[in-house]
């Protein structure tokens, strides 16, 4: 158990490191870092100010260096845009990004757990292929067109619900629907899979050999087992939700973390480009780390293999 | 003669395929009956139709299934016309039944209390804490040391033997009247299995369970059981008291499977094998299922399927043979 | 259990052409070749030039319409260029890109999926740290990030997508390896001296070219969507060539004020394409390679 903590621990400081020299290694070789690390229209000296600050002449273990030695500090840099750091930026954009990923892992859940177990129980019925259609379209269509004809449809013709921005309810109901129906799909998938492969299982011909009624051996019995990996996911998912959102923040102007990197993006902001992305993946390395540790804490089966 | 506990009456079995085209007749217009009490063994290869007749009387068939013809008698009641909902009352209750897999028979996520005592809890509405007690009770009887701990313990912490004598306490928690045992010890190494099946003689003994024994074990059929059925391609060829068959089999295919059995006193360097294949169950031969096989088989044996012929009260088979061998051996 | 499933024959002989095979997705893959077809003859299909407009004819609605005429049969954007000329040669830039990042995708994961899976030990270490790594950030973020260090270009839109999309086939090639591994011939490839780079590449490499089939096709899909997204941020291929995801970010502004026809449009383009890619895969996974069922 400890040893399998510390292995998992490893590998993610390992993925940690890999992804810092990723990052730092396509700034400096494949791109000009100077171009997109020093304001664009900046004088001839301040450029040679921030060559010498950040070490550019200097060989490249040692820049690395300074990039770790600043990253620990905190420091991601200054937007050029807003002139502040990057990480009180995104700081201040991060409730908007948590508010819009809750909501719409909740209708992912909502929408994706009970068709998902209708799909099971019911294999080959109506619901199992409306519910294929329904995942399939989730998996296919790009947000920015789904988000794109809601607005058509709710805001333009309809007139309902407000296109853009952020403040009541009514705002967060087309993002969250556009983002969560992607994740439904995914949480949708997972779910019929794991239930078929539970309800397939010896335990559950013997819940049903027990007489026990059928909302028992479902709901009780099956229910359980195959939520686990749906739960997992959806943990992993919350956190890529607020990463990814960078499509429907932007069809919906909603303030979030993709809205800044589209604003970083278009203000050829490179530093909260380059912060985004590295927060971004950290995050995501760390609640993997997370899940996995839980996972061992919860399933006894894993505790008991390591 | 008291009614028997429970009648089979030319039950009939088949699977459907989706296009309705072809039908697999997995259990075939079987006849059996068994008695309070009395152990009766299910023996025949893979595939024979041993577990859908097991499943059968349960009415717990996969979805393709159909019971197409046939009544079912227990306790005078049957089981065909019952409602699901009448059916699942049964099952558990009255009739309860033990995996192949004790191993996967478990819900890795549950206490061992609750999955044994859930039974109780659902068929006689007891509360958790008395069916936690009861489950204790029923984990001293399976031989379980010390069940006070291990009742609040989950699957993973309990041996192979372990589990599987939790699955044997999951079956009489409702003190059934019939035992139904599908290869019971297929899965656990030899002394285990001795253990158990002494473990299920005596709790035979003690509740005064019927049991079916299915397996493909002739040597555990021989310890365990008082009649027998020998199953082939979804019929029972032969049924008798087990005595009588392993001294005078009236099947070929009977005699077939006895002379499989490797002996410690043989000096064979082979075992007799059966040669050839079992039938394709959806295009069955027009006569005897087995007559490809057989050594023994004529002309009539490939043209026409033998009736289930009633050589004595305690004797029937499915062979054209059978009465003529009988009377033979009557008038020697 | 030994319950006897009924035995359900495939009444189509594998004699059959493809196209007879039972399930064969018809439309998707009719869809695909159509799509491929507009590309190709994008110069003689389009009535109009898709880059030049003129502002005079801006805004014209599609030809059952008031307003709208034969000549401009689905409408002009808001620097009056054709749309159905831009969805043409649109199609082409969709084509192209999609298949030759999925190409250099493939080519990438698959070499160092079967380097990894096959030589084991270090090699496996660093290819499979590295792909746990950029598997960890999202495909969108890590493209737009490229993106924005190397600036956009047809060309480097393509490098992106297949640097990004890479590790997805490495990882799936590396567990099919590991499984051909231990099968007999390449065993027996081993024994009689075969030098590891002619295992791999004879023995190894035609083993997991059904799998890679698949996952090309899936991963069409998905590079395409991706590569609209980058349009549609405005870090793809860059105007003014006519890019589906391109086009309705341009045409978003115009949603509000009721011209429709300049986001819907290339709207159902993207979707019938992503659409049957992903039909297509999922039919071809069934059909090829049941173990990447679970995918």
């Amino acid at each position: 158990m400890k040893q399998y903590i510390a292995r998992r621990v490893g590998y993610s400081l390992l993925s940690l490191f890999l992804l810092s020299v990723t990052i730092f290694l396509f700034v400096r070789v494949t791109g000009d870092p100077v171009s997109l690390l020093v304001e664009p229209g900046a004088s001839p000296e301040d450029i040679e100010n921030i060559r010498r600050q950040l070490g550019l002449d200097q060989p490249l273990w040692e820049q690395y260096w300074h990039f770790m030695a600043s990253l620990f500090a905190g420091d991601l840099g200054q937007s050029f845009y807003y002139r502040v750091p990057v990480l009180d930026l995104y700081f201040q954009r991060l409730p908007h990004s948590l508010l819009l990923a809750a909501v719409a892992m909740a209708l992912s859940l909502l929408i994706g757990i009970p068709s998902g177990i209708l799909a099971a129980v019911r294999v080959d019925g109506f619901w199992d292929s409306a519910g294929k259609i329904f995942a399939l379209l989730g998996l296919s269509l790009p947000q920015f067109w789904v988000g794109l004809v809601l607005i058509l449809f709710f805001s333009v013709y309809l007139g309902w619900l407000p296109s853009s921005g952020s403040g009541g309810v009514l705002h967060l109901l087309m993002p969250a629907f556009t983002l969560g129906w992607y994740f439904a799909a995914a949480h949708m998938r997972l779910t019929r899979s794991s239930m078929l492969e539970v309800l397939g299982s010896e335990y559950i011909k013997l819940a049903r050999l027990k007489g026990l009624p059928e909302a028992l051996v479902i709901g009780k019995h099956a229910l359980k087992n195959a939520l686990i990996p749906v739960i997992t996911l959806a943990g992993i998912n919350l956190v890529v939700m607020i990463n990814v959102a960078v499509v429907v923040e932007t069809v919906f102007a909603w303030p979030g973390i993709g809205r800044l990197l589209y604003e970083g993006i278009t203000f050829r902001d490179f530093p909260v480009v380059q912060g985004v992305v590295i927060i971004g993946g950290a995050m995501i390395v760390m609640v993997n780390l997370l899940v996995d540790i839980l996972y061992a804490l919860i399933d006894p089966r894993i505790r008991l293999e390591s | 003669m008291p009614s028997p506990l429970l009648s089979l009456e030319n039950l009939s079995t088949h699977y459907v395929s989706q296009q309705g085209t072809r039908v697999v007749r997995a259990v075939d217009e079987v006849t059996l009956s068994l008695n309070a009490g009395e152990t009766l063994g299910i023996v025949g290869e893979s595939g024979s139709g041993k577990s859908t007749l097991a499943l059968t009387i349960l009415r717990l068939l996969p979805a393709a299934a159909r019971i197409t013809s046939g009544r079912m008698m227990f306790e005078g009641e049957n089981l065909l016309e019952k409602s699901d909902e009448e059916m699942r009352q049964v099952r558990g209750k009255r009739i309860a039944m033990i995996l192949q897999d004790p191993m996967a028979s478990l819900n890795p996520l549950f206490t061992i209390g609750d999955q044994v005592g859930e039974p109780i809890r659902v068929h006689e509405g007891a509360s958790r804490a008395s069916a936690w007690k009861r489950a204790i009770g029923l984990l001293r009887s399976v031989r379980i040391a010390s069940p006070e701990t291990r009742v609040s313990q989950f699957p993973h912490e309990m041996s192979g033997g372990m589990r599987q004598r939790i699955v044997g306490a999951v079956g009489i928690s409702c003190e059934p009247r019939l035992l139904i045992a599908d290869e019971p010890t297929t899965s656990l190494d030899l002394t285990i299995q001795a253990q158990y099946l002494k473990l299920l003689r005596d709790l035979q003994r003690e509740h005064g369970l019927a049991l079916i024994f299915i397996t493909h074990n002739l040597g555990i059929v021989a310890k365990m059981c008082d009649q027998l059925a020998v199953m082939y391609a979804g019929r029972v060829v032969e049924h008798g008291p087990v005595s009588r068959i392993f001294n005078r089999p009236m099947h070929p295919y009977t005699r077939a499977l006895l002379g499989s059995i490797p002996r410690m006193a043989d000096n064979r360097d082979h075992l007799t094998a059966i040669e050839g294949q079992p039938p394709d169950l959806a295009s069955m031969p027009p006569g005897c299922a087995f007559a490809p096989r057989c050594p023994e088989a004529f002309d009539r044996c490939r043209a026409e399927a033998p009736p289930e012929f009633t050589i004595d009260h305690e004797t029937r088979a499915r062979c054209w043979r059978a009465p003529v061998d009988a009377s033979a051996k009557a008038a020697s | 259990m030994a319950v006897i499933t009924p035995v359900t024959t495939d009444t189509v002989a594998s004699t059959a052409p493809f196209w007879r095979l039972k399930g064969f997705p018809v439309i998707p893959v009719s869809i695909l070749l159509l799509i491929a077809f507009v590309a190709v003859f994008a110069d003689v299909l389009a009535p109009h030039d898709p880059q030049i407009g003129s502002l005079a004819r801006r805004f014209k609605p599609p030809f059952w319409l008031e307003g709208g005429s034969l000549v401009y049969p689905l409408g002009t954007d808001h620097v009056g260029r054709d749309v159905l000329s831009r969805l043409i040669f649109g199609a082409r830039v969709s084509m192209v890109v999609g298949i030759t990042a999925v190409l250099v995708a493939g080519s990438i994961g698959t070499l160092l999926g079967i380097m990894s899976g096959y030589l084991g030990g270090w090699a496996d270490q660093v290819v499979m740290r590295i792909t746990d790594t950029w598997l960890a950030l999202p495909a969108l973020t890590f493209a737009i990030f490229l993106a924005a260090i190397v600036g956009p270009s047809e060309l480097n839109i393509i490098l992106i997508l297949g640097l990004v999309y890479w590790t997805r086939y490495a990882r799936v090639i590396r567990g099919e390896v590991l499984s051909l591994k231990q099968r007999e011939f390449v065993r027996l490839a081993v024994v009689a001296g075969c030098s590891s780079r002619l295992i791999m590449w004879r023995h190894i490499l035609p083993n997991v070219i059904n799998s890679a089939i698949v996952l090309a096709t899936l991963m069409l899909g998905v590079v395409i969507v991706t590569e609209a997204s980058l349009s549609f941020l405005g870090v793809g291929v860059p105007p003014p060539k006519p890019a589906w995801g391109l086009m309705m970010a341009d045409g978003k502004k115009g949603l509000m004020v009721g011209y429709w026809w300049l986001t819907v449009f290339p709207g159902i383009c993207i979707m019938l394409m992503v659409l049957s890619a992903n039909l297509l895969g999922d039919w071809l996974r069934v059909k090829l390679d049941p173990q990447l069922r679970q995918l």
